[in-house]
C-alpha cells in the first residue's frame, strides 16, 4: 500500500465572508524557510480591493449598529478562535523566518491584543464623547462615529501582530476594513481569515487580501469609499497615499516602515488609536418647553 | 363670531413692512477702533516691517473707502516668524509650567474683553459684518475662546489618561475672513495652552483685528515670539504651511484650498486639522414650531451675509408645510435690514469682498437659469460698497449648482422632502459634512436624525449656535479635527 499522500490547501483570500481567489485568476509563489515551494498565493488585483470594499460597504452599517456589548463578545470570541490554533498560527509565521519562540510570542500577543480591544468596544465612548457645558439652554453632547471603511496597509514586520494591531481599534468601533498583508508574509492573514471565518465577525467587516502592495497603493490612495487609511509603509507609499487622500479629503495614519516598531509596546495599543478612526459629532439638544 | 373669523382668514392684516415707508434714523455704532494708518507684521513680540517693503491696502467693503496699509509678508518673514516661535517654544513657552500659561491667556481674554468695542468697530469696518454681530458674537465669543482655554493649560494630563501629551512646537495657521478675530481666537488658544507656539497668516482682506491682537499680546506682556502675526496674501500662507519648523498646521477655509494644502503636505509628516467648506442641510419637519423655525433660518443662511461655512444654505422642508414656510420666509425676507454694517440697525451688511460678489452674483444667475424661482428683498442697497440681496430660491432640486455648490452669501435653496429618509438621503447626498439643523418638536426624532446625519454638527431647534466648549468640525470633504471642548484641544496635543 502507498503512502497516503496529504492535502494540501489552496491559499484564498477572506472576502465578504467568502473565501476567494484573485478575480485576476493571479497568484504568486509562497516558499517555506528551506526555500521550498509551499503554496500559491492570491495575487490580488485593483479590482479585488474594489469589490472588498464594497463588500465592506455592505457589511458597514450592520456592524456599526451593533450594540458595544455585542462587537466586545464578537472581538472576544475572534481571541477565542486563535487561542485554540496558536501553534498552527505560529507555523505560518514560522514560514515567515521567524523562530519558534518569536512566532509563539507573536501570536499570543496578537491574541491578548484582541482581547484588550474587545474590553474596549463599550468603553471608549465614555472617554471620547463628552457632554459639553455651554452657555445656552441646550444638552449638548459629543458622541463618536465610525468613519466607515478603512483601508489598512500591514507592514512585513510582524505580520500577524501589526496587522491586528491595525486592524482592530478599527472596528472596535463599527468601522469595517479592507486589509492588505504584508507581501512578503502573507501566509499569517489567510490563517487569519480562516478563523475569523469561524468566529462570529459577520463576514464583510474584515476583508484581508494579499498581493503587491506596489500595486495596490494607488487604489487604496484614490478610492473614495474609503473614509481613511491606516497602515504602515515606506516613504514612497506614505506621499502617495497622502496625494490620493487630498482628493476626497481621506483621513491618513501612517507610520513609518523604515523605523522600527515596538508592536508589543502598551503604547501600540488603546484608546488613541481608536480615537484615530472615528469622527466627533457634536449635537445641540434643545432643553426646555 | 364664526363669520368673522372667516373674514379674518380671508382678508389677512396687512404686513408691517417697515422699509421704506418708515425709514428709521441712522443708529451709527461711534465708538473709536483706534486704527493705525500702516500695519507691519507682529514678529518676537514686535511691530515689524516687511523685509521687502511691500504694503496693501485694505478696504472696507460696506463703502469701499481704504482704512489701512497692511504689511505684505513674504517667506523670508514667515521665516523670521517661525524662527521666533521656535526660539520661543524652547526657551520660555515650552518650559513654562501650564498654570503660568493659563494666566496669561485668562490675561489675553480680559484684555478683549476690555477692548471688545473697539475691535468690534474695527472687525465690522474690516469685514462687512453687522455691528450687532460683530459686538454680541465675534469679540465676545472670541474672548471667551481664550477664557476657556486658559483653563486647560495645566490640565493637560486629563486629556488623554495613561499617557503624555506634549506640545507640537511650532504650529503654522491660516484663517479665513468670515470670523477674523474668531476664527484667531479658535486657533491661537487651544495652540497656546497646550504648550505650541504660533504663527498666524489672517486672511487678505481681514487683517486688521489679527494686527491689532498684536497689541494685545504686547499689552499682555506675553513672551516674545509666542504668538506670530504675518498678514498677506495666498503665498505667505503657503509660507506658513509649508515652513519646515511648522510641524503641525490647523486651516480653515475653502475645500479647494484644503485639498491644496493636503497635496502640498503629501511628502511630510506634518499634523493636519481642516475646517473646510459645507453645504448644510437645515430641515424642517411639518410638526415643528413654525415661526421658531422660520427665525432660525434665517439666522442660519443669512448671519454674517451667509459667509459661514456652516451656513443653513439647503433648507429641506417636509412637502405638507412647505407652502407655509415658503409665505413666512417670503414675509420675513421683506423685513430684513440690508445696509451700512456699522448701524446698530442693521441685519445684513456688506459682502466681504468685490471677488465674493461676484462669485455670489454668478451662481444666482446660475440658479434662475436652471429653472429654480427666485425670491428677492427688495430693499434698496446702499450707492457704495458691495451689497446683496437677501434671495430665497424655491423649487429647487438636487441637481442645480445653487444645492450643491457653496455659495457662501446669503442665498437659500430650498428643496422639499416628504419622508424623514427622504430627508436624510437628500442631506446626506453631497461631499460635505460640517452641519445640519433639525427643526421638530421631537426628542425622539431629533437624537434620530442626529444619529442618521453625516455632519459634525447637528442643531436641533436652533442654527449657527457656539461656544467654546462645544466641538466643531466636520465630516468627509468638511475636513478633519475638532476646535472647541477638550477633542480640539486633543488636535493640539501630541499623544506619547
Amino acid at each position: 500500500m502507498s503512502a497516503r499522500l496529504t492535502i494540501t490547501k489552496t491559499p484564498k483570500c477572506y472576502v465578504g465572508g467568502a473565501f476567494i481567489r484573485s478575480e485576476s485568476g493571479r497568484v504568486f509563489e509562497l516558499k517555506d524557510q528551506k526555500g521550498e515551494f509551499f503554496a500559491n498565493v492570491p495575487l490580488c488585483s485593483r479590482k479585488d480591493l474594489r469589490n472588498a470594499v464594497e463588500a465592506a460597504a455592505k457589511a458597514g452599517p450592520g456592524w456599526a449598529k451593533r450594540t458595544a456589548f455585542n462587537r466586545g463578545q464578537i472581538l472576544y470570541r475572534v481571541a477565542e478562535m486563535i487561542e485554540s490554533r496558536v501553534e498552527e498560527m505560529a507555523e505560518a509565521l514560522m514560514l515567515g523566518g521567524a523562530t519558534k519562540v518569536e512566532a509563539t510570542k507573536e501570536v499570543v500577543a496578537a491574541v491578548d491584543r484582541i482581547v484588550h480591544y474587545a474590553g474596549w468596544t463599550d468603553k471608549y465612548e465614555a472617554m471620547l464623547g463628552s457632554v459639553n457645558p455651554v452657555a445656552s439652554a441646550h444638552f449638548n453632547f459629543t458622541v463618536t462615529e465610525p468613519m466607515g471603511i478603512i483601508g489598512v496597509l500591514a507592514p512585513d514586520e510582524r505580520p500577524l501582530l501589526a496587522l491586528v494591531s491595525l486592524i482592530l481599534p478599527a472596528i472596535t468601533s463599527g468601522n469595517c476594513v479592507v486589509a492588505l498583508a504584508s507581501e512578503a508574509r502573507p501566509y499569517p492573514a489567510i490563517l487569519l481569515g480562516e478563523m475569523l471565518a469561524v468566529s462570529d465577525l459577520p463576514g464583510g467587516v474584515v476583508n484581508l487580501l494579499t498581493g503587491k502592495r506596489a500595486e495596490l497603493v494607488p487604489t487604496f490612495a484614490t478610492h473614495e469609499h474609503l473614509r481613511a487609511i491606516s497602515g504602515v509603509v515606506n516613504a514612497e507609499q506614505r506621499k502617495a497615499l497622502r496625494l490620493g487622500a487630498a482628493e476626497s479629503v481621506k483621513r491618513v495614519r501612517l507610520g513609518k516602515a523604515e523605523e522600527a516598531v515596538d508592536w508589543e509596546a502598551e503604547t501600540m495599543q488603546g484608546l488613541e488609536e481608536i480615537r484615530a478612526l472615528v469622527e466627533c459629532k457634536t449635537t445641540w439638544h434643545p432643553v426646555g418647553g | 363670531m364664526i363669520m368673522a373669523r372667516a373674514s379674518n382668514k380671508t382678508n389677512p392684516a396687512r404686513e408691517l413692512v417697515f422699509g421704506d415707508l418708515w425709514e428709521y434714523d441712522a443708529a451709527p455704532e461711534t465708538a473709536d477702533p483706534k486704527l493705525k494708518k500702516r500695519y507691519d507684521l507682529f514678529i518676537n513680540g514686535q511691530f515689524v516691517a516687511p523685509k521687502k517693503g511691500k504694503y496693501f491696502a485694505t478696504i472696507n467693503p460696506g463703502n469701499e473707502v481704504k482704512i489701512a496699509d497692511i504689511a505684505l509678508g513674504d517667506a523670508a518673514d514667515v521665516d523670521a516668524a517661525c524662527k521666533a516661535a521656535q526660539k520661543a517654544f524652547t526657551t520660555v513657552w515650552g518650559p513654562m509650567p501650564g498654570k503660568e500659561r493659563g494666566k496669561y491667556l485668562y490675561r489675553i481674554a480680559r484684555l478683549l474683553q476690555d477692548h471688545a468695542r473697539e475691535f468690534a468697530v474695527a472687525e465690522t469696518m474690516d469685514g462687512g459684518k453687522p455691528i450687532k454681530e460683530s459686538r454680541d458674537f465675534d469679540i465676545p465669543m472670541a474672548a471667551a475662546h481664550f477664557f476657556y482655554h486658559a483653563g486647560w493649560a495645566d490640565k493637560l494630563e486629563y486629556l488623554a489618561p495613561g499617557r503624555q501629551v506634549a506640545p507640537y512646537g511650532v504650529v503654522g495657521q491660516v484663517i479665513p475672513w468670515n470670523f477674523p478675530l474668531l476664527m484667531l481666537a479658535w486657533k491661537i488658544a487651544p495652540a497656546l495652552a497646550a504648550g505650541n507656539c504660533v504663527v498666524l497668516k489672517p486672511a487678505e482682506t481681514t487683517s486688521l483685528t489679527a494686527l491689532k491682537f498684536g497689541e494685545i499680546c504686547q499689552e499682555a506682556g506675553l513672551p516674545p515670539g509666542v504668538v506670530n502675526i504675518v498678514s498677506g496674501a495666498g503665498e505667505t500662507g503657503a509660507a506658513v504651511i509649508n515652513h519646515p519648523l511648522t510641524s503641525k498646521v490647523a486651516f480653515t477655509g475653502s475645500t479647494e484650498v484644503g485639498k491644496l494644502i493636503m497635496r502640498s503636505l503629501a511628502g511630510t509628516e506634518k499634523k493636519m486639522t481642516l475646517e473646510l467648506g459645507g453645504k448644510a442641510a437645515n430641515i424642517v419637519f411639518e410638526d415643528a414650531p413654525l415661526d421658531q423655525a422660520v427665525e432660525g433660518i434665517i439666522n442660519g443662511i443669512f448671519f454674517n451675509q451667509g459667509h459661514v461655512c456652516c451656513a443653513g444654505s439647503r433648507l429641506l422642508v417636509q412637502e405638507s408645510v412647505a407652502g407655509e414656510v415658503l409665505a413666512r420666509l417670503k414675509r420675513r425676507l421683506a423685513t430684513l435690514r440690508v445696509g451700512d454694517p456699522l448701524d446698530k440697525n442693521t441685519d445684513i451688511g456688506a459682502i466681504n469682498s468685490k471677488e465674493q460678489l461676484l462669485k455670489i452674483t454668478e451662481l444666482v444667475k446660475g440658479g434662475v437659469a436652471e429653472g429654480a424661482e427666485m425670491h428677492q428683498s427688495e430693499c434698496r442697497l446702499p450707492a457704495k460698497g458691495f451689497y446683496f440681496r437677501p434671495t430665497l430660491f424655491a423649487k429647487v432640486s438636487m441637481s442645480h449648482r445653487i444645492a450643491r455648490e457653496e455659495i457662501f452669501g446669503p442665498v437659500l435653496s430650498i428643496l422639499t422632502f416628504r419622508t424623514l429618509e427622504e430627508a436624510v438621503e437628500k442631506a446626506n447626498n453631497t461631499p460635505y459634512g460640517l452641519s445640519a439643523g433639525v427643526w421638530t418638536d421631537k426628542g425622539s426624532k431629533i437624537l434620530k436624525m442626529s444619529t442618521l446625519l453625516k455632519a459634525g454638527v447637528v442643531w436641533a431647534n436652533t442654527y449657527n449656535k457656539f461656544d467654546p466648549a462645544s466641538p466643531f468640525g466636520g465630516y468627509k470633504e468638511s475636513g478633519f479635527g475638532r476646535e472647541g471642548g477638550k477633542q480640539g484641544l486633543m488636535d493640539y496635543c501630541k499623544v506619547g
